[in-house]
């Protein structure tokens, strides 16, 4: 059985397939009208279903499921900073953008990224949570995040742990680009050597770069690939030199986007989902004609896959956790749009089809079988 | 005294428009709601005990500006999403 799980602006959607990916049904809305910035089932039991939720008047928290939707339990603690001192304002959870499930062998551990920037982690399940002072209180805080928002707030907008070690995790931020830590979150170091930030006025900070979203290789986690706000990257650890192999992309398309997916079983291969970043950044498919594009050769060359796709007048804009694989062979691909839209390829986007219209704006998407 | 919980709070009330509550302040109103209703009152008062941008609470009718405001034995405590757009 293959599970979509969909979180929109407008509340969250279950598809399940029992025919191989061909037809769905849906079930849905839960929590119509919340801001569901992302729906995650855990991939070591199959059953956890963690939520990030927040309204419009109301503050966020976090929902949990272990019936796969049907009956839902709110987090008695969600991610919340601690009071501040006597001097300070103190800082405020806006909402949860990103849930990262934690390591294989951290059964029930789940992290969770924030705006502001910060981590928290649960090890109930995402019953409670409990601030990440190693980077909450980071002594570089101030100057990694310094409070220069995105149309969302300013964005921890990623946490990825290496399939080969618990304590080795890299972050994405929207304004101070990849850090890495390997003891576990106490320690973190900037990784963006290489990655430009063409607003700042120095092109090639040490930080300070929008990191969109990376994709750290679940079966060689030396393989790093990122699209960033300015372009699409790659690096091999132990390197600390990010290569820019959207260069290679036709010039006509560019290398803008919000996500990179992998394939977990060729380290070569990625797709992007690039959007129109000229001008005034309208951030919709280039010229109107929607594409992924696939590399299979590490980003030295990059392939147009628009089998099926509308070929004119289709302005797709398409965040960062609405481009996602299933992990499966051949990997299928789920393109959610913010016109409320879902394309799907069981093909590895060789060819692509419309599954869904007419859902709210759609903030994430995670294809799994269960 | 009697609490006028909105919409977008009675998933938290079972259903509920109207319950009530016991305090001196309005800090200890919304924490003696919250044992009774767990999770509501984060859903419209952060962890700095700022009541949230797109919340108004009403204590007789005045706009409380914080959590401090004396809540007069009787009166009633109106709460209020207050929010536009689409």
């Amino acid at each position: 059985m293959h599970h979509l799980f969909v979180g929109t602006r407008k509340g969250a959607w279950i598809f399940t397939s029992t025919d191989g990916r061909k037809a769905w049904s849906v079930d849905g809305p839960h929590y119509l009208g919340s801001i569901i910035n992302h729906l995650v089932l855990d991939p070591r039991d199959r059953q956890t279903l963690v939520m990030a939720s927040s309204a419009g008047h109301l503050g966020p928290t976090i929902m949990t499921s272990r019936d796969l939707g049907k009956t839902w339990s709110e987090s008695s603690q969600p991610p919340a900073f601690p009071k501040a001192n006597e001097k300070g304002e103190g800082r405020s959870v806006s909402h949860t953008f990103w849930l990262a499930p934690g390591h294989e062998s951290e059964p029930g551990v789940w992290w969770a990224g924030t705006s502001p920037p910060a981590i928290f982690r649960s090890e109930d399940n995402g019953a409670t949570w409990e601030p990440v002072n190693g980077w909450n209180q980071h002594p570089m805080y101030d100057k990694w995040c310094p409070n220069a928002p995105t149309p969302d707030g300013e964005l921890l907008a990623q946490i990825s742990i290496c399939s080969d070690d618990k304590n080795h995790m890299y972050i994405c931020t929207s304004s101070g680009g990849v850090f890495e830590t390997t003891d576990y979150a106490e320690t973190w170091a900037p990784l963006n050597k290489g990655v430009e930030a063409n607003f700042l006025p120095d092109p090639y900070p040490e930080y300070g770069q929008d990191a969109h979203q990376i994709a750290v290789h679940p079966k060689d986690p030396t393989r790093i690939y990122q699209q960033n706000h300015c372009g699409i990257y790659r690096i091999d650890r132990p390197g600390d030199r990010w290569t820019r192999i959207g260069e290679n992309m036709p010039k006509e398309v560019g290398d803008i986007g919000f996500s990179v997916v992998v394939d977990p079983r060729e380290i070569d291969t990625a797709w992007v989902w690039p959007m129109d970043g000229t001008d005034v950044w309208p951030r919709t498919s280039p010229g109107g004609r929607p594409a992924a594009y696939r590399t299979r050769d590490g980003g030295r060359s990059w392939e147009r896959q628009d089998n099926g796709f509308p070929t004119e007048q289709g302005w797709f804009t398409v965040k960062r956790q609405a481009f996602v694989g299933d992990g499966l062979d051949p990997v299928g691909l789920y393109v959610g749009t913010t016109g409320g839209e879902i394309w799907s390829s069981v093909d590895g986007g060789e060819s692509w089809s419309n599954l869904v219209r007419h859902l709210p704006e759609i903030y994430s998407l995670q294809a799994i079988e269960v | 005294m009697n609490i006028l919980v909105p919409n977008q709070l009675q998933a938290y009330t079972g259903g509920q428009s109207r319950v009530t509550a016991d305090g001196g302040t309005l800090a200890e109103v919304l924490a003696d709601l919250d044992t009774n209703y767990p999770g509501i009152r984060f859903r419209m008062i952060d962890e700095q005990d700022r009541i949230r941008e797109h919340i108004r609470i009403f204590v007789a009718g005045e706009n409380a500006a914080s959590l401090d405001v004396p809540v007069p034995r009787g009166v009633e405590v109106q709460i209020v999403g207050a929010l536009s757009g689409g």
